[in-house]
């Protein structure tokens, strides 16, 4: 069946069954492959995009649910935070395999776009729905708290 | 992987370059006219023609270097570190230095521990360390040589700083002497002065930018994410119990789906091809297969575990002897005893289990997160029936490793080659889900330890009887040969050979059978036998009556190195002088492997049933750190994986069947546990050893030992559990 999807701005057709992932579709069919498989059970947060600005699992998540909403991956991300959080990873040297930073990136860029200034508690809350293997949660929890700084700097700046 | 099952081999090839090679600035994937050699922007933007100077390095006219790694970049770092000893001795700038995974060819690549090309037991680094200087100094006097001849100066008057060469108003960049710098004869590795400490820029000072780039905007490329035209998802039905085989299924329905494009039986199951991996596994939802599981492992873990608990009690292989612990232990009237259980552990990396496979006859071209080139190639060799030269393996990032990627068979590998065999010419990608990969095996082996010791007049042990029972990783390998008069030296690492000294000691081992596959998790048999000694080592200090720290550097009187690592932490901790809030306690663990030395001291806060570690202090004797950031960044790792199995982690069986098959029920460690931690990097000038594993087994002994100070509760078991 074909479906229409606003990804990153972009309009995209696709010809898939209703129920596919929107993971699936985005990685297979639209060959966007930011954006990572983990698990298939939304219980790892790999697959994390912003869908009208909410971190969401789109592993679990069917196309035919997603048509009419604003889709950002991992590739579209440009909001003031998504870049202070980029920078950051580069920064503190988060990642290690890297697999899982797509999503973690994701969940706190909608994080910090609702709560510019988190505490320590609420980023656990945010960020305790992606896996990271690695262990790099420090190191993500310090590039959540740089990227806070740095855009209040850059909005005090203004 | 322990570093000492290798021979060693003397073998260093960078001299050996014959001639001069051109080659294209990726060389990865043309089959096929793909560029997936490098993930990097950098290298895939690289078009210029690359001169190659040795085996390790290649310069092309627009002043990129470019680094062939010839180990697997999972997360651990080896990219840059690598590229950081090249960077040394060259004089490079750091910036104009990218990294590609080397091909599999074991003849340039091996790793030197191992005599083969592969990546493991922490060694990369380790056995890598002199070679990459070499390949460094080699490509830098080539350069030197050939602007002397062009500036008609003394080679020994010209100096190389930040990537550029230089002599009085002369100068050049790497790029434009390379050309005719690649013609020269590569000098022998006896000839090049490789530098003194005292003037490394780089190496253990460095805070550079990671070479394995692309992981901050999605851009990296793992075997997930591997695209080529024409190419078909593969998933396969796999038995439900180990060691059942298909003895007829039914297609049908599967083929039936719209997308799926084929479905036929392989070795290990049944596969189902479709063009993407979501319309392969509706496929597979709807086949109907029949099992032969007559001779599948029907066991649960319980029971398997409940039998290793007998075994412990019974004599077991001498592994090693001093004196006669167990006539003293039988004399003495002060005796302390543990019993330990260790359950069975998935890996659980985050990229699932996949791999790319492309045949065409007895030719086949491959594309994953290749740890184990050489067992790889000859696996796939086999499976088509032709030579390991017809084998090509692009190597792209892995999505985390812990040791499920070396497999000894191949596992996934073969797999992916055998769907493949079947479709010639159509590259196909495999790929298991969650729920295959947990049921998929090649588990941490369960264990069962116990330990006995007799304490003297002081409190000190005089003699201890330590007995391990579970399955060897090492049997039914190609590894096999390790094992030496029925030891698996993997099985008990960490008991051996034990820096405490006590004067009577006898390890014994219980190799067990079961149908359950094992495999190396990240530090192998450490995992499991630091937790036991460093556990039971607390208990004994408790019935001395002595301060758990004091009582291990007593013990620790003939080594150096863990007294060393022991004594700062205890300082960096403040040890004995912190005071900790109601309800909290602190514990310490000391343990080497891979070559270096960890202590972990650990602050854990209790509320009722509950706990939560809340920091941890650790130090590492690594000897040279390379990369300061990387070896702590490898350390926080480490501890993150190992407290994730001291917590949660645990596969267990009911009748055959495993029990666990995502994420909601084989739990791991999240950011809301995830502990402060502080790394202290002891100075050193020894070699470098290892850092990817050396972490992990302090963490689980050094979280009981805090528990026990604060409740005064015991542990027998891993995962621990207050209730």
């Amino acid at each position: 069946m074909a479906y229409t999807l606003m990804i990153n701005g972009e309009r995209h057709d696709v010809d898939v069954d209703g129920d596919m992932p929107l993971l699936w579709v985005v990685r297979d069919h639209l060959k966007f492959t930011g954006t990572k498989f983990g698990c298939g059970l939304a219980q790892c947060g790999a697959c994390t995009m912003q869908v009208d600005g909410v971190a969401t699992r789109t592993c679990v998540l069917t196309v035919a649910s997603a048509v009419g909403k604003n889709i950002t991956t991992i590739e579209g991300l440009a909001s003031p935070a998504g870049n202070a959080l980029q920078q950051a990873w580069v920064e503190l040297q988060v990642p290690q395999c890297g697999y899982c930073q797509s999503g973690q990136i994701m969940s706190a860029a909608a994080l910090l776009e609702s709560n510019a200034n988190p505490s320590d508690a609420e980023i656990d809350a945010a960020m305790s729905g992606n896996i990271c293997r690695c262990g790099t949660y420090s190191r993500i929890k310090a590039g959540i708290k740089l990227a806070a700084k740095d855009m209040k700097n850059v909005g005090g700046a203004a | 992987m322990n570093m000492q099952r290798f021979a060693k081999t003397s073998s260093n090839n960078i001299s050996r370059r014959g001639f001069l090679k051109v080659a294209a600035g990726t060389s990865a994937g043309l089959v096929l006219g793909m560029n997936l050699g490098s993930s990097t922007a950098q290298a895939q933007s690289a078009g210029a023609a690359s001169l190659e100077f040795n085996a390790f390095v290649s310069i092309s006219p627009d002043n990129q270097v470019k680094v062939l790694i010839k180990h697997l970049e999972m997360g651990q770092g080896i990219y840059t570190g690598l590229a950081t000893c090249v960077a040394e001795e060259m004089d490079a700038d750091w910036a104009q230095i990218v990294c590609e995974h080397a091909p599999a060819d074991v003849e340039k690549y091996a790793n030197l521990f191992m005599g083969m090309q592969g990546t493991g037991g922490s060694t990369g680094m380790a056995n890598s360390y002199m070679q990459m200087r070499e390949a460094g100094a080699a490509a830098r006097a080539m350069l030197v040589s050939a602007a002397a001849s062009q500036w008609g100066v003394p080679a020994a008057d010209i100096q190389v700083a930040n990537g550029l060469v230089s002599h009085g108003q002369h100068s050049a960049s790497f790029g434009e002497l390379a050309m005719a710098a690649a013609m020269l004869p590569a000098p022998d590795t006896a000839s090049l002065s490789l530098k003194s400490p005292a003037d490394f820029k780089f190496i253990g000072t460095m805070a550079a930018t990671r070479k394995d780039d692309g992981k901050a905007d999605g851009t990296a490329i793992y075997t997930q994410d591997i695209q080529l035209p024409g190419m078909l998802s593969a998933v396969v039905a796999h038995p439900p119990r180990f060691g059942a085989k298909v003895l007829s299924f039914d297609a049908s329905k599967a083929l039936a789906v719209k997308g799926v494009q084929h479905v036929f039986a392989i070795e290990s199951g049944v596969a189902v091809v479709a063009a993407d991996y979501w319309t392969a596994t509706k496929g597979r939802e709807l086949l109907e297969v029949q099992w032969d599981e007559t001779r599948s492992e029907t066991r649960g873990s319980a029971e398997i575990l409940e039998g290793y608990h007998g075994l412990v009690e019974t004599p077991g292989v001498v592994a090693e002897s001093e004196g006669n612990a167990a006539a003293s232990i039988a004399a003495s009237s002060n005796v302390v005893e543990g019993v330990y259980e260790f359950p069975y552990l998935s890996h659980a990396q985050m990229e699932p289990i996949n791999c790319v496979a492309l045949v065409n006859g007895t030719k086949a071209e491959m594309w994953y997160g290749c740890q184990m080139p050489t067992g790889d190639q000859a696996a796939i060799a086999a499976v088509l029936g032709g030579q390991t030269n017809e084998v090509k393996i692009n190597t792209v990032f892995a999505g985390g490793g812990f040791g499920r990627r070396a497999n000894p068979n191949s596992d996934y590998i073969v797999e992916a080659t055998r769907i493949a065999k079947e479709l010639p010419g159509t590259p196909v990608k495999l790929v298991w889900s969650r729920e295959d990969d947990m049921h998929g095996g090649y588990y941490r082996p369960a264990y069962v330890h116990k330990l006995t010791a007799a304490l003297d007049s002081e409190g000190m042990p005089s003699a201890l009887q330590i007995r391990v029972a579970g399955q060897s990783i090492m049997e039914g390998t190609f590894m096999a040969s390790s094992i030496i008069d029925g030891i698996d030296a993997s099985s008990i690492e960490g008991l051996t050979e034990m820096s405490y000294h006590v004067p009577e000691r006898q390890v014994e081992l219980h190799t067990t059978q079961t149908g359950i596959p094992v495999q190396w998790w990240r530090s192998v048999g450490n995992t499991h036998t630091a937790f036991s000694k460093e556990v039971f080592i607390d208990a004994l200090a408790r019935k001395a009556g002595q301060d758990p720290v004091a009582y291990r550097l007593a013990l620790l009187k003939n080594n150096p190195r863990e007294t060393a690592v022991l004594q700062l932490a205890a300082e960096k901790a403040q040890w004995g002088t912190k005071v900790l809030p109601e309800g909290w306690g602190r514990g310490v663990a000391v343990h080497s492997s891979f070559g270096s030395t960890v202590a972990e001291i650990v602050d854990v806060s209790v509320d009722g049933d509950s706990f939560k570690v809340e920091r941890v202090v650790a130090v590492v004797d690594c000897g040279v750190a390379v990369n300061p950031d990387i070896v702590k960044a490898q350390i926080e790792g480490g501890i993150a994986y190992g407290l994730s199995a001291a917590l949660e982690d645990e596969i267990t069986l009911t009748d055959g069947r495993v029990d666990q098959s995502n994420f909601h029920n084989y739990r791991v460690l999240r950011m809301n546990a995830m502990p402060e931690v502080e790394v202290h990097i002891l100075a050193s000038t020894n070699a470098p050893s290892g850092v990817g594993e050396p972490g992990t087994p302090p963490i689980a002994p050094a979280v009981a030992n805090a528990l026990t100070a604060v409740t005064g509760k015991t542990f027998s078991r891993l995962p621990l559990k207050l209730a």
